[in-house]
């Protein structure tokens, strides 16, 4: 049988093979942790600790500012070392606190201990998430508890658990459903708990047959949840893909998921969901992948949100010996953020670190040519726009066409167009940047 | 000879017929133009760069013969177009002090080091989106020449990876201010002698590890200046035109060379 997909997109080599292979380690790291208070869409969190305190692991350093924002949650025990500025993944600077990790790592009290979370109610379930601080942990980080709360939540279909993990290097979902399969379906019986019609579907790219048989081994059998393997290919994992092959329905301009009766999460933020629900555990730790060429034992590693990925290359075994690190990327090689140094922290959405070696950065801007026509970046393009006169109009700054007949801020950024693009034209950069622009004109 | 007679004359007539009927026209739908309004056209410059707030020359001379712009709305022209300009609409003109953009950053290769290759599109603004900065500076002249794009008068260039500009060409039309992305570039008078060239809000050694050449905040400008023409707020210099005389000692004892003699 031909596997479900979307029209578009497009297939990189995977490169999965690279830090599959050894089963995951716990990391954890001795240097200083850095949590930046904004790791989420949304408001900021508020420091509620001050220089000098003493904090445990598990313990909200900073609280939810407003409803749309997450708690932060200190990941080791230790010293608030300071509440300053420092550099994230991107190279800007951004509040974060720091903490002297004692090495200890004492949990806070109440943390880790079970009980059964069978019996919570809905509003049981949404708090325990929002104590949790849970975002998206796929990349977008959008707060959970605002994701899950819904003013009908009769109109809801369908719970698509996401663990396609379309973007070639990541391991970390992978990994995670192979080894917490159980934890993955308890965290999807609670949130469809909170829809009474919804159905469960675990949704994941058949290049991962492992996750798909652990996954099929704890749904067997159960009601309301069902396995659905689909067809490799990047960007499966979009939210709106899913949506379509999981659904057959199409998100139109500006509708959210929860219109089509749809609600899309990634299978990490349910694992989390299920630690938060029977075991009162904030979300502290998360499957991150350490991958690339010009690492030495790529490898998937739990660790503690807040490590930063220095210390983290040094788990993996450092830099391959012989290899120039041409590329830091936090995330990966599609949809990824250039890092101008590896002195920085791993945050509950971020999922990986991905260093290339020199031979293996296209330098594009060197080949760049004008624009041929060719139209593969709209037979590519996941949600059906058209990039090329998206670039034009961008490039021109038009930004009204841009908006309002070319529908360009339903672009989600996953760079198919820039991949296949044979002119080398940077359409995803562009495209980022109208984005910016339109929305910063917005807010005005 | 009589095919050639025909067709002069044909061509004669319908020559004569087309041009009445043109006479007609054009007297009859005639568009009235205010004389003031050509006569003032006349003397703007004409570049149509906007920077008087206009869609171009034509609109501001409109709006001058019309009395809804100052006569020496026009910062391109300066004080000589207002002169003229005045004399048209019959008013007397306000001399308005002439401009010129400044860039406030020394940062050149050689001061500041590189923290990263930023690889994509060369433009200011979407380098600063993109949350890199190639300099170890987060407040410098990124270099990719936005402003330089602005200019319509071929007064900025980029040189050594830092924007420059050329006092001479430069009309303080202000449109290289609004196309910085860094807030680097201020209007200040055209006859100041001095300047600082800096504009990182960091304290001294932040300042100190990023570029060789930036503001540290030490205040000895301050402390030489004998007319209270320099402040210090956010760890950077400001100089007040107004109370600057050009005496040059802030800048003779300046310990990292910000402030510079133009």
């Amino acid at each position: 049988m031909k596997l479900k997909t979307f029209r578009g997109g497009i297939h990189p080599p995977e490169y999965k093979e690279l830090s599959l292979g050894s089963p995951v380690e716990v990391f954890l790291p001795k240097g200083d942790l850095v949590f930046p208070v904004n790791q989420h869409i949304g408001k900021p969190a508020k420091p509620v600790v001050a220089k000098g305190d003493q904090v445990l692991a598990g313990q909200v350093i900073a609280e939810a500012d407003g409803f749309v924002s997450a708690n932060i949650v200190s990941s080791c025990s230790g010293r608030v070392k300071a509440i300053e500025e420092r550099r994230v993944a991107s190279g800007a600077k951004a509040m974060c606190i720091v903490i002297e990790n004692d090495g200890e790592y004492t949990l806070a009290e109440g943390v880790g201990i079970k009980h059964n979370a069978g019996t919570f109610s809905s509003k049981d379930i949404l708090d325990a998430i929002a104590r949790a601080g849970i975002v998206g942990m796929g990349g977008a980080g959008f707060p959970t508890h605002v994701k899950l709360t819904s003013k009908n939540p009769d109109s809801i279909e369908y719970i698509i658990a996401n663990g396609s993990e379309c973007e070639p290097y990541i391991t970390c979902d992978d990994r995670l459903m192979q080894e917490k399969s159980r934890g993955i379906y308890e965290g999807l019986r609670l949130v469809l708990q909170l829809f009474p019609d919804a159905m469960g579907v675990i949704a994941i790219e058949d290049n991962k047959p492992e996750a798909i048989k652990a996954m099929e081994a704890v749904c067997a059998g159960k009601k309301g949840v069902m396995v659905q393997p689909v067809m490799t290919k990047y960007p499966q994992g979009g939210e709106r893909n899913l949506i379509s092959v999981v659904s057959g329905r199409d998100l139109k301009f500006g509708q959210l998921p929860a219109d089509v009766g749809c609600i899309v999460c990634n299978v990490a933020s349910l694992y989390a969901i299920y630690r938060a629900c029977y075991y009162s555990e904030p979300l502290m730790k998360r499957y991150f992948t350490v991958s690339g060429s010009a690492v030495a034992n790529p490898a998937t590693f739990e660790v503690p949100i807040g490590t930063s990925c220095l210390e983290l290359v040094e788990a993996a075994g450092g830099i391959k010996s012989g290899v120039t690190l041409k590329k830091a990327l936090s995330g990966g090689p599609m949809m990824g953020i250039a890092m101008p140094s590896l002195d920085a922290p791993v945050t509950k959405a971020s999922n990986a670190l991905t260093l290339l070696a020199e031979d293996e950065v296209e330098t594009a801007e060197a080949q760049q040519t004008a624009c041929i026509r060719c139209g593969r970046c709209s037979r590519v393009c996941p949600i059906h726009l058209i990039p090329q006169m998206m670039a034009d109009a961008a490039e021109k700054k038009d930004y009204e066409k841009y908006e309002h007949k070319l529908y360009g801020l339903d672009c989600i950024a996953c760079g198919s167009c820039t991949y296949i693009c044979p002119a080398k034209r940077p359409l995803m950069q562009l495209f980022k940047q109208a984005k910016a622009e339109i929305m910063a004109a917005k807010r005005k | 000879m009589y095919p050639v007679l025909i067709a002069t004359v044909t061509v004669a007539v319908i020559g004569f017929v087309m041009g009445m009927l043109l006479i007609t026209v054009g007297k009859k739908f005639k568009v009235e133009v205010d004389e003031k309004e050509l006569a003032v056209r006349e003397y703007l410059p004409g570049n149509n760069c906007g920077a008087c707030g206009y869609a171009g020359c034509d609109a501001m001379a409109a709006a001058i013969a019309k009395g809804e712009a100052p006569v020496n709305g026009c910062p391109v022209g300066g004080e000589p177009v207002a002169e003229k300009i005045s004399q048209i609409m019959g008013v007397s003109a306000e001399a308005q002090e002439k401009k010129v953009a400044y860039v406030k950053c020394l940062g050149s290769c050689e001061h500041t080091a590189n923290r990263s290759n930023y690889i994509g599109i060369h433009d200011c603004a979407a380098a600063v989106s993109s949350g890199l900065s190639p300099w170890e500076c987060d407040y410098g002249c990124l270099g990719f020449g936005s402003c330089v794009q602005a200019c319509q008068f071929g007064g900025i260039r980029i040189q050594n990876g830092v924007a420059v500009i050329d006092r001479t060409m430069c009309k303080g039309c202000g449109q290289c201010v609004t196309a910085c992305p860094k807030h680097l570039i201020e209007l200040i008078p055209a006859k100041a002698s001095y300047a600082v060239r800096c504009s990182n809000k960091e304290r001294g050694p932040v300042v100190k590890k990023s570029c060789d050449v930036g503001c540290i905040g030490c205040k000895l400008c301050v402390k030489q200046c004998e007319h209270d023409a320099i402040t210090v707020e956010n760890n950077i210099a400001h100089i007040d035109y107004d109370k600057c005389v050009g005496c040059g000692k802030c800048a003779e004892k300046c310990p990292s060379k910000a402030i510079e003699m133009l």
